[in-house]
């Protein structure tokens, strides 16, 4: 347990080095120097020359990637100066939110995925499991912006219940409370994330009742109740760790496309913005976020299931 | 381990194998194929498919709804001339989501090819090669799994602008990596098979190994993965002309088309956004019924994503 625990925590190291090398690539490819944007459009190109030399822009990439990563360590994203912020400060300020979005919507995702994939698998081919099934393939063929615009068009403009934006306020508790603008994107984010889970919990589900142990806990007369609460359940539920972990990008993907169709005051739509100004420094900082989070959400998730399955252990 | 001889049927009684009569041996591909006849939704989705790639590539012939500008017929709703309609530029939208299609599907296959190619190529090498090169070929995919693509093709997109096959080649950068760890667990297991040892004994090189042994025996993996990453990268493209970074006039683009649409979503103009959305769908679910029923058929235990 604990070789492999060094072991697992040594590669995510590794790769997130490499995560680290991957997005100085990007940056020294896309924005060698932030000089253009320091000095306007029309500077020439000898005070560009002398800025980056001022800057250390013109020493070779690898004593530009150390400073990059020294940077890193100590917490400093970049710095954007088409908002004159740092992109760390810029982050702080909206992190909160978007993790609420996500947050709120795999919570609702798993706690109406579990029952319903066990459903399913109880109920496997009669009507209500191909209803589900189906609903799941379409969601899941769906791009997640045609959902939200079908969602604002019926329930924002065709029956006007909610609000076709998000909250538009900075305060936390008045974004937890409003509930007009906070139902569409929910619903949708946890629709689609369904779709996923569901179809896995599925075939978790079925998986795990042609197991010999159901069988035995059938056979000594367990009330059936008590055969998926505590031997289904419990077993169906190890492949959907591994899932979670794995769906964190997808989340954070998912939400940039949210946030900007309901214009909700996010990560997402700060970066979203910042495709508009080609504001890299910001653009970059949120892929490298996202590509570290990919990273400690797998690592986690391959621990919470050593943890919670006691046969990895014995690996 | 011992063999044990299987029962001889006692002579003069005809021996009928347990699950009835068996036909003439069929090869693993032929039954495959069966299977995936029989599978009725997959067959479905492959004619859905089909008639996507008649519709784009034939339709504009024997179609003409007007693809100029035309001022003076903006964002009319489905009539006679126009079946659905037009846009606020006066295009056909039925000939812009013919003409938008074989974007999305070109890009869709190019990338896939693109991916599978340097999957099964990278898979191959790190999967025979083993050791240090194999650890060190791993965790590059490893890192370019991490990294959220779709950020990525956006940045790209922002900074180079979007061709079909700049969008092929950056998406077929993000996709050989699923199949490049698939082709590696396969090679894994076939290298210590017996047709593997024999060619090695009779002097196979490394190359002959992977091209004639190693990758016809992973084609299957590498089929069932293909198809999955025509789905996504549909989806992503479609994305990406949706937040406005994809494709634009005079190269027309199914996202683009909705992006444009979007901005009449109050005034009730249904046909610029639902057939093009309906299209997307269709296609992407053509794509993993495909997918789903290969799998089934060739037998390949993979996880999707």
């Amino acid at each position: 347990m604990t070789a492999y625990l060094i072991r697992r925590s040594a590669t995510a190291v590794v790769v997130l080095f490499g995560v680290s090398i991957f997005i100085f690539f990007m940056l020294h490819v896309i924005y060698p120097t932030p000089a253009i944007d320091v000095l306007g459009a029309h500077a020439n190109k000898f005070s560009i020359a002398q800025w980056n030399q001022q800057h250390g822009f013109d020493e070779p990439w690898i004593e530009q990637y150390l400073r990059y990563l020294n940077q890193l360590l100590h917490g400093n994203l970049g710095y954007s100066y088409k908002l004159n912020q740092s992109v760390a400060a810029l982050f702080q300020e909206r992190w909160l939110r978007s993790a609420y979005l996500s947050g709120i919507t795999l919570l609702l995702s798993v706690l109406i995925a579990i029952p319903l994939g066990i459903y399913q698998a109880v109920r496997r081919n009669t009507a209500g499991d191909a209803v589900v099934t189906t609903g799941a393939f379409v969601t899941y063929a769906m791009p997640d912006f045609f959902l939200y615009l079908i969602a604002i068009q019926v329930f924002a403009i065709t029956i006007p219940i909610f609000s076709y934006e998000g909250p538009q306020t900075t305060s936390m508790w008045s974004i937890i409370f409003d509930w007009r603008a906070m139902t569409l994107p929910i619903v949708c984010l946890t629709l689609l994330e369904l779709a996923g889970y569901s179809r896995y919990m599925r075939s978790a589900a079925i998986d795990t009742l042609a197991q010999d142990y159901i069988k035995a806990a059938r056979a000594k007369g367990l009330p059936e109740r008590l055969v998926l609460w505590r031997h289904l359940v419990r077993n169906a539920f190890l492949p959907m760790i591994t899932l979670i972990g794995l769906s964190i990008p997808a989340l954070l993907a998912g939400n940039l496309v949210c946030e900007a169709v309901f214009n909700f005051p996010g990560l997402g739509l700060l970066f979203y913005d910042a495709l508009g100004t080609a504001d890299y420094p910001i653009l970059l900082a949120y892929t490298l976020v996202g590509a570290v989070l990919v990273v400690v959400g797998n690592f986690v998730a391959d621990i919470s299931l050593t943890v919670a399955d006691p046969r990895i252990r014995l690996v | 381990m011992t063999n044990i001889a299987p029962e001889l049927p006692p002579p003069g009684l005809e021996h009928v194998p347990e699950g009835g009569a068996v036909g003439p041996v069929q090869s693993g591909w032929r039954l495959a194929i069966r299977e995936f006849a029989q599978n009725r939704l997959a067959v479905l989705g492959l004619g859905a498919l089909i008639f996507f790639v008649i519709f784009c590539y034939l339709g504009p012939y024997f179609y003409h709804g007007g693809l100029t500008s035309d001022l003076t017929a903006t964002n009319v709703p489905p009539s006679i001339g126009h079946p659905l309609g037009t846009d606020n530029q006066g295009f056909d939208v039925l000939e812009e989501l013919m003409v938008g299609g074989r974007n999305a599907l070109e890009i869709g296959f190019l990338s896939a090819l693109i991916g599978m190619v340097i999957g099964a190529v990278w898979g191959a090498v790190a999967g025979l090669a083993g050791g240090l090169l194999d650890g060190f070929l791993m965790r590059i995919v490893d890192v370019l799994l991490s990294i959220p693509f779709l950020f990525v093709v956006l940045i790209v997109a922002v900074r180079f602008g979007a061709t079909v096959l700049g969008l092929s080649v950056i998406i077929g950068i993000f996709t050989w990596q699923v199949p490049a760890r698939l082709v590696r667990g396969e090679v894994l297991t076939l290298r210590v098979r017996d047709f593997v040892a024999a060619a090695r004994a009779a002097g196979a090189s490394r190359s002959r190994l992977i091209n004639r042994h190693l990758l016809p025996n992973a084609l299957g993996v590498i089929i069932v993965t293909a198809t999955f990453a025509v789905a996504d990268a549909i989806l992503a493209v479609a994305t990406l002309g949706f937040l406005g970074y994809g494709l634009h006039y005079p190269t027309f683009d199914w996202g683009d088309m909705l992006n444009n649409g979007v901005t009449y979503l109050q005034d009730g103009y249904w046909w610029q956004i639902y057939p093009v959305g309906i299209c997307i769908i269709v296609v992407v679910m053509a794509c993993n019924l495909i997918g789903d029923a290969l799998r089934d058929a060739l037998d390949v235990r993979l996880r999707r994503r």
